[in-house]
C-alpha cells in the first residue's frame, strides 16, 4: 500500500508535477497548473527563455508578426502589431509573462536525470536539489544542434558553425561560406553573409517556400485563417515527414520582404543542392536540386490556390488584392555538383540542418530507436509524462509561441484527469 | 486523399504498400534488402548478365524466374551490338523507377493513370572514357527524362506526382548522390 501524494503540499522536494524548461512552452503550463491548483515547480538550466538570451544570432527576428505573438491569458499589446520581434524582445515578452502569472521558476538549476520512482510517479534530480512528482513536463525545446557526420570530412582549416554559436558575419573570416540548409534559418544566413568580397554557397534540399505578403496580408495571416495551423497531427498523412519540414523561408523586416532561391541569386549567392558527401576536400552535392525546388514551388502553388479558395467562399470578410502566382525558382542549366573548399577558398560551413531535443537525461523507457521521444501528441507513451513545443507535435503551429495555448489546454486537462485518477486509486487502496 | 482510391486502378497495391511500410517500420531489421547480379564476359566487349535471387525480409527471395540481360557496344565502336550499351541500362533503371513511383504515387493520391510515357536522354562526351582529356568526366554530363501523361488530374498535380516519384525513387537517388562502391578480385 503506497501513500498518495497530497495535491497541494508545500514540502519542498515533492510536488505533482515538475515542468523541465522555462521558456514560453513552460511557463504557459504553469500557468494552466496554476488555474486548475496542480502544486508544480518550473526547473529551468539558465535564466528564463535562456535560449532567447544565449543562443540566436544578432539580426534574428520572429518568423510570426507581433499581433499573433500570444500566450494563454497574455499577448503582445506593443505600438507595432505588425512588427516582427527581435530575440531580446522575445526574452521581454516571456520575461513579462513570468511574472504575471506568477510562476514558480527556479532559474540555474539543471536537470540531470529523470527517473520512474521506486513506488510510482518520478524523482527528478537536478544539480541542486531533487524532486518527486507525478508528472513530468518536458517543455526543454530542442537544444541541440547536431552536425551532420560528414562534417568529420571537412578539412581542419575550415570553420564550422551551427546557429546557435553564429552571431554576425563580422565575426566571420573573410574567406567563402557554405550555408547548409534552405530552412528560413539558412536563407537568412546566407542573405546576411552574402557581400561583395564574400562568396555565399547555399546547400539547397527540401525546403517550404512562401511570400511574406500575400493579397495584401501577411503569410502568416493567411495560415491562421484558412486553418492551415490548426491541422492536427493525427489527420495528416504522414506525421513523421511531416514533423521534419524545415521552417518556411520567411524574413521579419519592417519592409516585410519576401526571402526566397530567386532572391539569394539576384544577391550573387551559389544556389546547390542538398550536401550529402564531402571527400578529399571536396563538398559534393546533389543533382536533385531542380526536383526540390519543383515541389517548393509546387507546394507554394497549392497553399496559395487554399488561400484564393476560401476567398472566394468568403469574400466579405477580406477584400485585398489580386490572385498571384510567383516566378519559378530558377535553377541553372546544369548546376554545380561539387565544390573544392580550398580551391574556392571557403572557411566557414555553417549547418542549418535543425535542432533536436537531447534526453540524455531521461531515464525512462520513452525513446525510439532514433533517440526521440515516443508520443501521442504530446502524451508521451510513460504514464505521467507529458511534452510541449515540439514541431507539429499536435497542430501544425505546435512550435510557435502562439501554437502553445491550445496543446496546454488538451495536455493540461489530460494530465489533471491523471492526477485525479492518481489520487483516486490511491485513496481507494488506502481505505 | 484516399477517398476515391476505391475507384481508381492503376494495377499498384497501394494497400499491400502501406502496411509493408508500417510492418518494416516496426521492425527495421527486415527493411535490410540486398540486391545481386552476375555478369558474365561472352566475347569482345559484349557481356550477358543474369539476375534471380535477392535478400529481404530476412530471407532469401528468388524472382519468379532467371532474367538475363545482354550489354555491348554499338557497330559504330567497332563493336557487334549484341546488346544495348551499360550506360544506357542505368537509363533503363532511371526510367522504369520513376514510372513505377508514378503509378504507386497516382493510386495512393486517387488519380487515374490511362498513358505515362518517360523519353530520357543523356549526354556524354566520349573524351572522357577515352581518356583525351583529364577534366572531363567518364559518365553522363546529365540526365534529361521527358514525361507524357494522360491521367484524370490537374496539370499541377500530375507535376506533383513526378516530383513525388522522384523524391521516392532508388535510382534518381543513386544517379544523383554518391555512393562508395568495393571491387575486389577473389
Amino acid at each position: 500500500m503506497k501513500s498518495p501524494l497530497p495535491l497541494r503540499t508545500g514540502r519542498p522536494g515533492s510536488v505533482d508535477v515538475v515542468i523541465v524548461g522555462a521558456g514560453h512552452a513552460g511557463l504557459a503550463m504553469s500557468r494552466f497548473l496554476s488555474h486548475n491548483s496542480i502544486d508544480h515547480v518550473v526547473l529551468e538550466r539558465g535564466e528564463i527563455a535562456n535560449s532567447w538570451r544565449h543562443e540566436r544570432w544578432d539580426s534574428l527576428r520572429l518568423l510570426t508578426p507581433n499581433w499573433l505573438s500570444r500566450l494563454p491569458g497574455y499577448k503582445y499589446s506593443g505600438a507595432d502589431p505588425d512588427g516582427f520581434m527581435s530575440a531580446q524582445q522575445v526574452v521581454g515578452f516571456i520575461d513579462t509573462y513570468a511574472t504575471l502569472i506568477g510562476a514558480p521558476v527556479r532559474t540555474g538549476t539543471k536537470v540531470l536525470s529523470v527517473a520512474a520512482a521506486d513506488d510510482g510517479g518520478f524523482r527528478v534530480i537536478t544539480d541542486r536539489s531533487s524532486w518527486r512528482c507525478r508528472c513530468v513536463v518536458i517543455a526543454s525545446g530542442a537544444h541541440n544542434a547536431p552536425v551532420p557526420s560528414l562534417a568529420t570530412s571537412l578539412p581542419s582549416a575550415i570553420q564550422t558553425l551551427t546557429p546557435k554559436e553564429y552571431r554576425n558575419p563580422q565575426r566571420l573570416d573573410e574567406r567563402g561560406v557554405l550555408v547548409v540548409g534552405a530552412s528560413a534559418t539558412g536563407l537568412q544566413l546566407a542573405e546576411e553573409i552574402q557581400r561583395p568580397g564574400r562568396q555565399v554557397s547555399l546547400a539547397v534540399g527540401e525546403h517550404v517556400r512562401m511570400p511574406r505578403m500575400y493579397r495584401g496580408m501577411d503569410i502568416q495571416w493567411w495560415l491562421d485563417a484558412i486553418g492551415v495551423l490548426d491541422e492536427r497531427y493525427d489527420t495528416v498523412d504522414d506525421i513523421v515527414r511531416a514533423r521534419r519540414v524545415p521552417s518556411p523561408q520567411l524574413l521579419g523586416t519592417s519592409e516585410r520582404r519576401t526571402l526566397d532561391i530567386n532572391a539569394l541569386l539576384e544577391q550573387g549567392v551559389d544556389v546547390v543542392g542538398r550536401l550529402v558527401a564531402v571527400h578529399d576536400g571536396k563538398a559534393q552535392f546533389s543533382g536533385s536540386l531542380r526536383n526540390h525546388c519543383a515541389m517548393a514551388d509546387l507546394k507554394l502553388a497549392r497553399l496559395l490556390d487554399r488561400i484564393d479558395l476560401w476567398i472566394e467562399w468568403d469574400r466579405a470578410r477580406v477584400a485585398n488584392g489580386a490572385s498571384e502566382r510567383y516566378a519559378a525558382t530558377r535553377v541553372a542549366d546544369n548546376p554545380r555538383l561539387s565544390l573544392d573548399l580550398s580551391r574556392s577558398n571557403i572557411g566557414t560551413v555553417i549547418w542549418a540542418t535543425g535542432f533536436r531535443p537531447d534526453y540524455g537525461w531521461l531515464h525512462v523507457p520513452a525513446l525510439d530507436r532514433k533517440g526521440l521521444l515516443r508520443h501521442d501528441g504530446g502524451i508521451v507513451s510513460v504514464p505521467g509524462l507529458y511534452t510541449l513545443g515540439l514541431n507539429f507535435m499536435r497542430r501544425r503551429k505546435s512550435s510557435f509561441i502562439h501554437g502553445i495555448e491550445d496543446d496546454v489546454h488538451d495536455l493540461g486537462m489530460h494530465l489533471a484527469s491523471f492526477l485525479r485518477s492518481e489520487v483516486y486509486q490511491s485513496l481507494r487502496s488506502a481505505s | 486523399m484516399n477517398a476515391t482510391a476505391t475507384k481508381v486502378d492503376n494495377g499498384v497495391n497501394v494497400e499491400h504498400l502501406l502496411a509493408a511500410r508500417q510492418a518494416l517500420t516496426d521492425a527495421p531489421e527486415a527493411a535490410q534488402f540486398k540486391w545481386r547480379a552476375t555478369c558474365n564476359w561472352v566475347k569482345g566487349t559484349h557481356s550477358r548478365s543474369t539476375l534471380k535471387s535477392f535478400f529481404g525480409l530476412g530471407a532469401e527471395q528468388t524472382h519468379k524466374a532467371e532474367f538475363s540481360f545482354d550489354a555491348d557496344h554499338p557497330e559504330v565502336f567497332a563493336s557487334e551490338d549484341q546488346g544495348v550499351t551499360p550506360v544506357e541500362y542505368v537509363l533503363v533503371g532511371l526510367a522504369s523507377c520513376l514510372t513505377a513511383g508514378i503509378a504507386a504515387v497516382a493510386q495512393n493520391r486517387g488519380i487515374q493513370l490511362r498513358s505515362v510515357k518517360a523519353t530520357v536522354e543523356a549526354g556524354m562526351d566520349l573524351q572522357g572514357i577515352l581518356g583525351i582529356d583529364a577534366d572531363v568526366r567518364n559518365g553522363f554530363n546529365g540526365i534529361k527524362v521527358v514525361f507524357d501523361i494522360n491521367a484524370d488530374a490537374s496539370k499541377d498535380d500530375i507535376a506533383a506526382l513526378v516530383a513525388q516519384s522522384q523524391r521516392r525513387s532508388a535510382v534518381f537517388d543513386i544517379v544523383t548522390n554518391p555512393t562508395n562502391v568495393a571491387v575486389e578480385v577473389r
